[in-house]
């Protein structure tokens, strides 16, 4: 495994915020901070609120860095209202992120949670992408993730995965996406990378808000995951129903993908 | 003065540094047996504060004590140990095996956490539990959601508190602005953050008056001025909640604040602003001495308490 950056806490520039689909990409001057590797995530805050939303990277284009973000709650509204010029705070990168370390990678996301894939895509090359969504308009991200299969409800992501399970067994889903659609590629292959979401206060292991069990014992997400192979997870324990329910509704941790 | 974190709000072992630029770590709450913690959702913010349902999740003293603690030994400041329990009986065992580690400079009794039923009026039976087991400083962790804070205070001193810890968070709630159903997994919460620092000024100033106990300020702290304001009020340490999950940075930070704020003021040293608010003149800082708050009369209730 790469070797973890130290992550940094920066007042980085907002160079732009650019409306894909129903979500936004909001890009900031890089600064000093290191983008990490694929599936580790930042705390972005902007001054009007208390707490940082975590996101996960998007893209990593030289100088900058691209999260994508569903605007719906105060927080994600204000990263997203953010005007070119202003200065959020970000801090990371945090977790662990994915483990690339497998033959025939398969990339499979859900929704928003397509976030980290583009950043993923880029260090898997080659790799086939799979993306499901609920409705047209937002399955407008998936030209964030080119030459994907894309799936609009009641099609759900698990169909074509299926499919490439049974022509191509010896494929490692990485995914991310709502909790339900990891359940689901999770009872699909145990094996499968999956990145979790959690309402979180701050991203470093402080506040417990994601503890969740995994092999038997309790560990926090921000610390140990997002990103954790679908057999070690007891979902259990995540709130039932999802973190992101099917109207919507989610609590404090932001949708920007899966971290929370 | 002494900056510390509060209890829950900071893990040394994943933020080391963190801890280093603290003088004092205070771990989460540890309860005799693990304990799972609380359904999600966990966390909330509020435009007010942030609400917290973690339910006391942690491994059991005993792990903490052979697998933690002697982590913890290796930070360079001094470690406080956050106990909970659910009888005065769980408290006192704890602080038995506790007594006999060497890497725990002092124990802080969470006699208050909002979000189990914690027995805050038993807080005498609690600490006089706990003292017999132990020689080590002793903390008690106050509520402030009690009718009168400073007899809660007077019953810890008198149950043999060497210093309190105020204040924990209050019960609050949101709700998820589509369903309308409570954003917490329990519904409600401990309230923390800036709608908690009035609340926190309020009852450091009242315990201040009360008992001679020193006093550790906490609730809504982010800058050197609130740091300062707890001083004033007559705590003589702060400790760091919500603060140290938006930003990481805040002990360093604060300091520089505190020390421009002591500029500002023309105080040669920080803790000459301790009990301020008890200086007649309102005001007069010029020279002041650290002095003591007045101590209020017929404050002796752990009888009362107790009966």
């Amino acid at each position: 495994m790469a070797e973890r950056m130290r992550p940094r806490q920066e007042q980085l520039v907002v160079v732009g915020n650019e409306p894909v689909g129903s979500y936004t990409l909001l890009r900031v001057a890089r600064g000093p901070v290191d983008p990490g590797q694929p599936g580790q995530f930042f705390m972005l805050a902007t001054r009007e609120r208390l707490l940082p939303r975590p996101m996960s990277l998007c893209l990593a284009p030289a100088g900058e860095l691209g999260f994508l973000i569903d605007p719906i709650g105060p927080g994600t509204r204000g990263l997203c209202d953010a005007a070119r010029g202003e200065r959020i705070t970000v801090f990371g990168p945090l977790g662990h992120g994915f483990r690339l370390d497998v033959a025939h990678p398969v990339i499979v996301g859900g929704g928003i949670g397509m976030a980290p894939l583009p950043f993923l895509a880029e260090r898997l090359p080659g790799a086939p992408a799979l993306l499901g969504f609920r409705s047209r308009e937002l399955a407008e991200a998936s030209a964030l993730l080119p030459g994907a299969e894309v799936v609009v409800e009641p099609t759900l992501v698990t169909e074509p995965l299926t499919s490439l399970l049974a022509s191509e067994g010896d494929i490692t889903p990485f995914a991310c996406g709502p909790e339900p659609m990891l359940r689901a590629v999770g009872a699909l292959s145990p094996r499968a990378r999956l990145a979790w979401e959690a309402p979180m206060a701050c991203g470093y292991g402080a506040c417990f808000g994601c503890a969740v069990a995994v092999d038997g014992a309790l560990v926090r997400l921000c610390v140990e995951g997002p990103v954790l192979e679908a057999a070690r997870v007891e979902v259990a324990v995540l709130p039932a129903g999802g973190l992101r329910s099917p109207s919507g509704a989610a609590s404090l941790a932001s949708r920007g993908k899966a971290a929370a | 003065m002494r900056l510390l974190n509060a209890s829950g709000c900071l893990d040394a072992l994943t933020a080391p540094e963190v801890a280093a630029a603290l003088d004092v770590f205070v771990t989460k709450t540890v309860t005799p047996k693990p304990r799972a913690g609380n359904a999600p959702v966990r966390i909330a913010e509020t435009d007010v504060g942030m609400l917290n349902s973690i339910g006391l999740a942690n491994a059991g003293l005993d792990r903490f004590v052979q697998e933690t603690l002697p982590r913890l030994s290796r930070l360079p400041v001094p470690v406080w140990v956050s106990v909970g329990g659910f009888s005065a009986e769980d408290y006192a065992a704890s602080c038995a095996v506790l007594d006999a580690c060497a890497e725990v400079a002092a124990i802080e009794l969470n006699v208050s956490c909002p979000n189990v039923e914690a027995p805050w009026a038993s807080a005498w039976e609690i600490v006089a539990a706990a003292r017999r087991e132990t020689g080590k400083e002793l903390y008690a962790k106050l509520s402030p959601s009690v009718p009168d804070i400073a007899t809660v205070a007077v019953a810890a001193s008198e149950a043999g508190a060497d210093g309190l810890s105020l204040v924990n968070t209050m019960r609050g709630m949101s709700l998820d602005p589509r369903t309308l159903r409570p954003t917490l997994g329990t519904g409600s919460g401990g309230l923390s953050g800036p709608a908690l620092r009035p609340i926190a000024l309020a009852a450091v100033h009242a315990c201040a008056q009360a008992t001679d106990l020193p006093i550790v300020g906490m609730g809504g702290v982010s800058s050197g001025r609130h740091t300062l304001e707890f001083l004033a009020a007559g705590a003589s340490s702060v400790a760091l909640g919500t603060v140290l999950f938006s930003d990481p940075g805040a002990p360093g930070r604060i300091r520089t604040e505190l020390s421009a704020e002591a500029d500002e003021l023309g105080l040669a040293s920080i803790d000459n602003a301790i009990g301020a608010a008890f200086r007649m003149p309102a005001g007069v800082l010029e020279g002041a001495a650290v002095t003591k708050p007045p101590k209020s009369k017929n404050r002796s209730i752990s009888g009362a308490i107790l009966s």
